[in-house]
């Protein structure tokens, strides 16, 4: 954040969070755990607040996952119900496929971009981001998809918006320089 | 395909990057933090510091390494060497590394392995093994940074640490790290066959051309390479240029 000259603060008080003006979520680990530790200390509604409030939120990797209504990592657990769809395990490797991918997926994948939102501005067709994911969001409208990666014969759903709600599902902090563009605009963004 | 990750791997003594040799001993090749940098400025996908005497210098020095690092390094980074307890996990992730790689620890204590994985989730953690040669089709898991005999196979190892949770496995060959004369391609073929995890080969790279052989096998998710990188052999725009007009997928 600092690198891309953001002012911010990493906090888990709820008042804070209330107040921000824009927010960041990030997440590592599993989807239970992330909204288990987000309930056990009072963030889960300031959050969804501020979010439909228009707050700008960007969730990262498991903070995008959590945005959805619920996962099925572990058996069902409910997300913050911020934009309609699942959660989904990554298909398996087809079986003598040129593209098979382990899973989870970790490494750089090419963006497919399915929108024209400023924070994809500087992100062209193809950019390469890192991933490392076993499950993917499943949104129910269309025009929540804002990039998609191809997994094991499927177009995976990477990045969403709904209004001012982003997630990726990649690690913009981990994808070198066209990471990091990513996330200035985040922090550009009116 | 899916791209091929490329990998620097700054192995550290003290304050130096070193290099060991085959036969010859260590060379002192530069300061971590400066080619850790540099790597990263030119292209690399990832970077791996490893402590080759965590004992001898505390583990401090390495963490500090990491730590200045993370502040204008924004690729993933993996700290192995002497990582024995969750607290040195803890340490390595809040310095800044993304991963940890454990080998020594996990052989004598296999659920270290779980524990780790359970705390900080798979992948955090990258099972290293040391392999050595022992016959066809057949290698010894060494520790202690290669010093130290195991009896333990490493093809039924990997398959364990799977179970247990390692979400990547370092296999680095002995009989080839610091040789230049390639990798041990059969040692790759036979991990990857045994786990579904991703696979980081390491050791014996000489040249782009063996970066290239390995590549094109599909037998690794990414690629380690030192001497090549540290000495200026296949600089990271050359080697990812050539491997893309091998027809090689490399994050451009």
């Amino acid at each position: 954040m600092r690198h891309v000259g953001a002012r911010f603060e990493i906090t888990s008080d709820p008042q804070r969070v209330a107040s921000a003006k824009k927010i960041v979520l990030p997440g590592v680990g599993a989807f239970g755990d992330c909204m288990a530790n987000l309930k056990d200390r009072g963030l889960a509604e300031p959050v969804k607040e501020a979010a439909r409030s228009g707050v700008p939120l960007l969730g990262i990797c498991v903070g995008c996952q959590i945005l959805f209504d619920n996962g099925e990592e572990f058996g069902q657990q409910a997300g913050l119900g911020l934009i309609p769809g699942a959660v989904r395990r990554l298909p398996d490797p087809l079986a003598g496929g040129d593209n098979t991918i382990r899973i989870p997926n970790v490494g750089w994948r090419p963006l497919s971009i399915a929108t024209s939102h400023p924070l994809f501005s500087c992100v062209t067709e193809g950019t390469m981001m890192y991933f490392v994911h076993s499950f993917a969001p499943v949104p129910m409208r269309a025009g929540d998809i804002s990039a998609t990666i191809e997994v094991n014969g499927i177009q995976a759903v990477v990045a969403v918006q709904n209004g001012s709600i982003h997630g990726v599902q990649f690690h913009p902090e981990k994808s070198g320089p066209a990471g990091l563009a990513l996330l200035r605009r985040f922090v550009e963004l009116n | 395909m899916p791209p091929v990750r490329l990998i620097a791997r700054l192995d550290i003594k003290g304050p130096n990057v070193i290099k060991g040799i085959h036969l010859e001993g260590l060379r002192i090749v530069g300061k971590p933090a400066e080619m850790a940098r540099s790597y990263y400025e030119q292209g690399i996908d990832e970077i791996i510091y490893m402590d080759t005497v965590a004992s001898l210098y505390g583990r401090n020095n390495i963490l500090s390494v990491v730590e200045e690092a993370a502040r204008d390094i924004f690729v993933p980074m993996t700290v192995g060497g002497g990582i024995r307890t969750t607290d040195d996990v803890v340490k390595a992730l809040r310095s800044g590394a993304d991963k940890v790689a454990i080998n020594t620890a996990a052989v004598h204590r296999p659920e270290f392995i779980r524990e780790a994985a359970e705390m900080f989730g798979s992948q955090c953690v990258v099972l290293s093994v040391e392999a050595k040669r022992r016959g066809p089709g057949h290698w010894e898991a060494l520790t202690d940074n290669g010093r130290e005999k195991t009896d333990v196979d490493v093809l039924k190892w990997v398959a364990e640490a799977e179970q247990l949770g390692a979400g990547e496995i370092l296999i680095t060959s002995v009989d080839m790290e610091g040789t230049r004369k390639g990798f041990d391609a059969e040692l790759i073929r036979s991990v990857r066959e045994r786990v579904r995890v991703p696979v980081i080969a390491s050791g014996g790279a000489g040249s782009a051309a063996h970066v290239i052989d390995l590549a094109r096998e599909r037998t690794s998710d990414a690629i380690a390479c030192a001497s090549i990188l540290h000495y200026g052999t296949a600089p990271i725009s050359a080697l990812k240029a050539e491997l893309a007009a091998a027809g090689v997928e490399v994050r451009s």
